[in-house]
């Protein structure tokens, strides 16, 4: 372009120049009007998804769990309470590497076996970013010194908890249940946004049965976090609504006094009171001590649980399906006055044996040589069988069923606990649908002294003994007697549903119950040894067979082992002018039903009616107004 | 070298005559002064709540403010022929120490950027900021304007010198400064624009070769830059927050103090190079415009500035020196409002820090120098 060196030309530089400056001056204005319309992008079109998202960044919902309800007994005693307790907990999701953090912690405080097994079990169902514990209840040393190191863990923290506590252990097992850990599975049945932060849940028992009312509603803490995680201030927050707690019918007293009545036969013992369906005390022996499951029981001791052959986890009260034997005599007599079948004054002649016309076959009695003339009062009192096949047999199976119906054996009774069994009321109905199978009369012969296939639990067998002593009210049995908000004392009584037996005539109620006194009290009654001189009682005995006895073989009991034996039965009320207390005891192998059950089953009623004051004082006692 | 016998008789008449006063006597620019103190101001304001309302980063931040005055205030006496004669010693000397610096880098087996000169640490990246546009400017006012092809390349090989070396250590962003002052001069110089085109192309077709240069954490940077979301807890975490305090802020802002994005330190390097989104937070649009229209006014100032003055050399000089304060504020922001990479730049004059603060001001003390020093021609 320019040639050589000759003078510059400046007017020419200074207007290249200026041109240059001037579209540099216009490429910067573009440039800055660019970064603003980026801004107008950003802050206006954009602004409220920008908005959302600055909101999200700094608020978070810490939940805030309620604190569960407690469990009384009738007479305030706490039976399940939250105990403060610190756990070393890991939440895995931060721990980074979990195997290297549980080594490092190892060398800060003890870690025995068994609290990596539960560790790892836990683990393997919990839920994310759950906190689980390492190390339960941690001494003040252990604390301290965890704390100093702490920095070196993340994701490992000391966490006040409070841990449910059974104080009666295995006794009250079968009626508490227990709480655990909550599992996949019962995430599936619960509203997890209610459980956020909530450690425990009811698992079996009235734990389970009432799991919303002791839970409670949980609450909410609208924080204002910084990038750190760290709650900055609270913007607003919901408490948490704790749990009700609840109050039994139950008795503890009468509970353990069930229990120990037992000695050394296993069983189950319902007692209920005929006024209301209340439980005053429901017994399955053996238990189980429900505190290991809180945390999680190792699976050492829960295989023993398991594979016991006595079944400590078995609700046999609930669950535990019987023969009921001639228990169910006083129902089958109700049955023949109600339907007519029979009168008080109908006498049968019993030659030790029954035959259906034109068979061969014997349904034999208990009594060799049969009780000669007899009539409802005498068969009851000492308990004929054959009266009772005569009567089922007239009566037919389809009344009959029918009739049994209305004590709902065969049908859940109610009760405020969850997995209780139906039992079997046999009819044609069932045989056919059960086996596909017509009925066959002899079939009708032995339901007539509760034997064949008519199954039963103690707690249908209480529920139904109630309905006879209070007058044909069958209450659905509650455990539960009122709801109770701690923080206001309100207290919500838990009604029992009662399903009314008709009556056709008082007096065929009146000669059954005069039949059950006569069973105590008669010279020939079967349960005469259990008498009392303070107060009256009306029961009935029964045996429930495990296994038949051939034809005309004889059955010695001293030669049977002791798991072959029969299993006892014993159903009764008191006082008979005004019953306060209805039971059904079922001794496992305990022979003939006077002889073991019905003493278990005195024992209970003494120590609720008589009421001993050396024995009441044992438990320490929250006065809760509540008198009988 | 001053071959240059500048006559009055050549500045058009209408040329006003030196400025008078107090400001004039003392080579300030009062306009320019006012644009920088108002930006500045403005800058601490911002500073406070970024720096989570701690006083005494404001306090270290003036200092490090009278510091880069008193800087600019020196220079502003210093006249432009004698700036002129210092450039290729400055060129040479920053060239010679940053390639000491890369060396000690080497054998301290790290990045290393600084000098320690006992007293203080010197980054000779500052200075080749300023004396990379010196040389160049000096190299081509020598000689008659528009530029050969010989004296481009030959202009070109000067900036890619210290580029490279500032690159090495590796320090992205500064050397995308040092570059754009150069060509800077360059393109005042008048270059011819289909030479400039051609540039373009080239840097796009070496596109994928510095790829292949770039350090790991680069090569994040950008992929990052691409696709914010795909490392929202790594990389991609500066945009995105800083994208959500801007949006977040609205026309008006959330007030001052009041960002809680900046508060509560969601926002990464919110008082560095972060702190335009804690003013378009806690601001808003009206603020972050305000800003802006600042800066533009500093920038035309300075063009104008430029465009006074009496010889090429001042010229160039003064245009790349304005130029490059532009490239910093369209980085910078450009960055924050997620339209381009991350690269360490920081928001000139309100960014917490002292070194560019330092460097910036002294580009400023040039300018002021070069427009208070005209018409009294000595020598």
């Amino acid at each position: 372009m320019n040639t050589g060196f000759e003078l510059k030309d400046y007017r020419r530089e200074g207007r290249l120049f200026n041109r240059r400056a001037l579209a540099a001056g216009v490429g910067v204005v573009l440039a800055l009007a660019g970064i603003f319309g980026r801004l107008v992008y950003l802050q206006v079109m954009k602004h409220d998804h920008f908005t959302t998202l600055a909101q999200d960044n700094r608020v978070k919902l810490i939940p805030l769990p309620p604190t569960r309800g407690l469990i009384y007994d009738r007479d305030g005693r706490l039976l399940a309470y939250n105990r403060p307790a610190f756990n070393l907990e890991v939440v895995p999701e931060k721990a980074g590497n979990l195997e290297e953090t549980l080594n490092r912690l190892a060398t800060l405080v003890e870690l025995r076996p068994a609290d990596l097994e539960r560790f790892q079990r836990l683990r393997r169902q919990h839920r994310r970013f759950e906190s689980i514990p390492v190390k339960l209840d941690i001494s003040d040393e252990e604390a301290a010194l965890f704390a100093v190191n702490q920095h070196q863990f993340p994701g490992v923290s000391i966490r006040a908890r409070l841990t449910r506590t059974y104080p009666q252990g295995a006794v009250l097992s079968h009626v508490l249940g227990y709480v655990g850990r909550i599992s996949l599975e019962d995430l599936k049945r619960i509203d997890p946004s209610n459980y956020a932060g909530t450690t425990y849940i009811g698992k079996t028992g009235v734990e389970r049965a009432y799991e919303e009312t002791l839970h409670g509603q949980v609450g909410f803490q609208q924080v204002e976090v910084n990038a750190l995680g760290k709650t900055v201030r609270v913007l607003k927050e919901t408490p948490p609504r704790p749990g009700r707690s609840l109050r039994l019918h139950l008795d503890s007293r009468l509970q353990r006094v069930a229990l120990e009545a037992f000695g050394d036969y296993n069983g189950a013992a319902v007692a209920l009171d005929p006024r209301n369906g209340g439980v005053l005390a429901l017994v399955s022996k053996p238990g189980y001590d429900p505190n290991p499951f809180v945390e999680g029981i190792n699976s050492k001791a829960y295989k023993a649980l398991r594979s016991d052959p006595d079944k400590p986890l078995f609700n046999r009260a609930l669950k535990g399906t019987y023969p009921p034997g001639s228990t169910i005599k006083p129902f089958m007599g109700l049955a023949g006055l109600e339907l007519g079948i029979i009168t008080p004054r109908t006498r049968r002649y019993c030659p030790g044996f029954f035959q259906l016309p034109g068979h061969d076959h014997k349904y034999r009695d208990w009594k060799k040589g049969g009780h000669g003339m007899t009539d409802l009062d005498k068969a009851i009192t000492e308990s004929c069988d054959v009266f009772f096949y005569q009567l089922a047999h007239e009566t037919g199976i389809d009344r009959l069923q029918g009739y049994l119906e209305q004590f709902r054996f065969g049908e859940r009774t109610g009760i405020d606990l969850l997995g209780e069994q139906r039992g079997i009321r046999p009819s044609r109905e069932w045989k056919r649908r059960r086996y596909n199978q017509v009925w066959f009369p002899g079939e009708t012969v032995i339901i007539g002294i509760g034997q064949g296939s008519f199954q039963a639990t103690p707690l249908q067998l209480a529920a139904a003994t109630a309905a006879i002593a209070n007058g044909g009210h069958y209450f659905e049995p509650r455990l539960v007697a009122e709801l109770v908000d701690e923080s206001t004392g309100a207290r919500t009584p838990v009604p029992a549903a009662d399903h009314p037996i008709p009556i056709r005539n008082e007096a065929d109620w009146q000669e059954i119950r005069k039949a059950m006194i006569h069973v105590v009290e008669g010279a020939h009654g079967t349960a005469r040894r259990i008498r009392s001189d303070r107060y009256r009682i009306a029961g009935k005995t029964g045996t429930a067979q495990v296994f038949s006895v051939a034809q005309d073989a004889e059955y010695n009991e001293e030669e049977v082992a002791r798991h072959m034996r029969d299993h006892a039965l014993f159903i009764a009320y008191a006082p008979v002018e005004e019953p306060k207390i209805a039971v059904a005891v079922i001794v496992e192998n305990g022979g003939h039903g006077g002889a073991t059950a019905a003493p278990i089953a005195r024992k209970i009623m003494d120590a609720w009616l008589l009421d001993e004051p050396a024995e009441r004082s044992e438990a320490p006692s929250v006065p809760t107004g509540e008198s009988r | 070298m001053s071959t240059n016998p500048a006559s009055p008789s050549g500045l058009p008449p209408s040329e006003p005559a030196r400025p008078r006063g107090l400001l004039a006597r003392l080579h300030l620019d009062l306009p320019l002064l006012t644009g920088l103190l108002l930006l500045c101001g403005f800058g601490l304001v911002v500073l406070y709540s970024a720096s989570g309302q701690e006083m005494a980063q404001v306090e270290r931040q003036l200092m490090r403010l009278g510091i880069a005055f008193g800087v600019l205030f020196a220079l502003a006496q210093i006249h432009p022929h004698t700036l002129r004669r210092w450039s290729p010693w400055l060129y040479l000397a920053g060239v010679a120490m940053l390639a000491l610096v890369l060396a000690m880098g080497v054998v301290g087996k790290g990045a290393q950027r600084w000098l320690d000169l006992g007293f203080m640490r010197f980054q000779p990246s500052e200075l080749v900021k300023l004396a990379t546009p010196m040389m160049i400017a000096w190299y081509l006012s020598a000689r008659s304007l528009p530029p050969t092809w010989k004296q481009l390349a030959v202009s070109l090989a000067l900036i890619l010198l210290p580029v490279l070396l500032i690159a090495r250590q590796p320090d992205l962003g500064t050397a995308i400064l040092v570059a754009a002052s150069g060509l800077f001069v360059l393109f005042l110089a008048g270059m011819s624009w289909r030479l400039i085109a051609g540039l373009g192309v080239a840097a796009a077709a070496a596109a994928p070769v510095l790829w292949h240069f770039m350090r790991d954490y680069q090569r994040k940077r950008v992929l990052t830059f691409m696709n914010p979301e795909s490392d929202p807890l790594g990389a991609g975490y500066h945009i995105i927050q800083s994208k959500i305090a801007i949006g977040s802020g609205g026309i008006y802002g959330k007030g001052w103090l009041n960002g809680t994005q900046s508060q509560l330190e969601f926002l990464p390097e919110r008082h560095t190079d972060f702190i335009f989104a804690v003013l378009g937070e806690e601001f808003g649009l009206v603020g972050a415009g305000i800003l802006l229209l600042l800066y533009l006014f500093v920038i035309l100032r300075g063009l104008q500035i430029a465009a006074q003055a009496q010889d090429s050399y001042s010229r160039l000089l003064a245009g790349a020196l304005v130029l490059v304060f532009f490239v910093y504020l369209f980085v910078n922001t450009g960055m924050v409002s997620g339209l381009l990479p991350v690269v360490g730049v920081p928001l000139p004059l309100v960014s917490y820090g002292g070194t560019s603060l330092v460097t910036l001001l002294a580009g400023f003390g040039m300018l002021m120098s070069i427009h208070t020093h005209r018409k009294l021609l000595p020598k």
